[in-house]
């Protein structure tokens, strides 16, 4: 069973899996599945923010932070006992993009180019972390979710809104991973 | 502690997003060429029990575990916000190669350089409520 799980996991496993936290959240807790909100409840509660978006009762909202860091936990036991940071199975086709991109290291989920902490002052990994962090919070505040909020949650709501919003995230997917993402990696 | 539950479903979600290599920059930039059906079939395939587990939960009416009406509303539909905002999102998701829940995830795998990421998330979101009463929704 153990090795079973150190295996990584198919799409037709870890898909209906992941869907199967929709039907849990309504069941256990009558909430909605999603991550994003948990970003606006941590600067409500961390900081002293002056602006209406961030004056209510976070606490009521606690769920969302307890789900998160159970996430964080989570990860750590992937790591720890189910070979969690080993090579992700991507196709042949990716491998050798990611190699025209300058890229080498394939032996774990992400690529230590951009995420080993040696490279982080890397002028390209600055804008593709810090850059990309920004737009990721802006964005899916604006947008009022993320892809477990919209794509999962929304669309399973069957919400017009959200299949709006998950056309969008495919939108600027496409065109900064096909156009900035390479040139990006390519400043030394 | 009432929260203790979903702190149990994190962990579950946290371990699927890693093994399922939902996680993974390769996995997303991959997606965004077109060059495996993997990120495709998970989301498909989410999507689909997501889709039966509502249309359960209303056509038996069924209740929470509390005894609640479960509620089903939607999320508001705002045409600009959710197209921009997902936009901008998606810019995001391509350069960083996370969306917010394997952001966490990561961290907990040990990436610490994903603090950085997560740090302007933070500021994206307070640049975003204190912008929102001047952005069109």
């Amino acid at each position: 069973m153990i090795e079973w799980l150190q295996n990584p996991w198919p799409w037709y496993i870890g898909g209906p899996l992941l869907g199967l936290i929709v039907p849990l959240l309504l069941f256990i807790g009558n909430k909605h599945f999603g991550v994003s909100t948990s970003f606006q409840h941590i600067c409500a509660a961390a900081l002293p923010l002056k602006a209406e978006y961030f004056r209510y009762d976070w606490k009521k909202q606690a769920w969302s932070l307890f789900m998160m860091a159970g996430v964080v936990v989570g990860a750590l036991i992937a790591m720890l006992f189910l070979d969690g940071d080993s090579m992700p199975e991507i196709s042949t086709k990716a491998k050798s993009m990611f190699i025209q991109w300058g890229l080498t290291d394939f032996s774990r989920l992400q690529p230590p180019e951009i995420f080993a902490i040696k490279n982080l002052l890397s002028g390209s990994n600055i804008i593709l972390l810090i850059g990309g962090g920004f737009l990721v919070g802006f964005g899916t505040r604006y947008g009022n979710g993320c892809t477990s909020g919209h794509a999962v949650m929304g669309l399973s709501l069957l919400n017009l809104g959200s299949l709006v919003a998950t056309i969008g995230f495919f939108a600027g997917g496409l065109l900064f991973s096909n156009f900035l993402v390479p040139a990006i990696l390519s400043i030394k | 502690m009432k929260n203790i539950k979903f702190f149990i479903i994190g962990i579950f979600f946290g371990i699927v997003l890693i093994k399922s290599e939902v996680a993974s920059w390769f996995r997303i930039q991959e997606m965004f060429h077109f060059q495996s059906f993997h990120m495709y079939g998970i989301l498909g395939s989410a999507i689909a029990v997501g889709v039966i587990s509502v249309l359960l939960v209303r056509t038996l009416r069924v209740k929470s575990f509390g005894g609640e009406k479960i509620d089903l509303t939607p999320k508001p539909f705002n045409k600009v916000g959710n197209l921009s905002g997902g936009i901008i999102f998606g810019l995001g998701w391509a350069l960083t190669g996370a969306c917010p829940g394997p952001l966490y995830a990561l961290f907990g795998a040990g990436y610490v350089s994903i603090l950085l990421v997560m740090v302007s998330a933070l500021a994206g979101v307070i640049a975003y409520g204190y912008l929102r009463p001047k952005l069109p929704h």
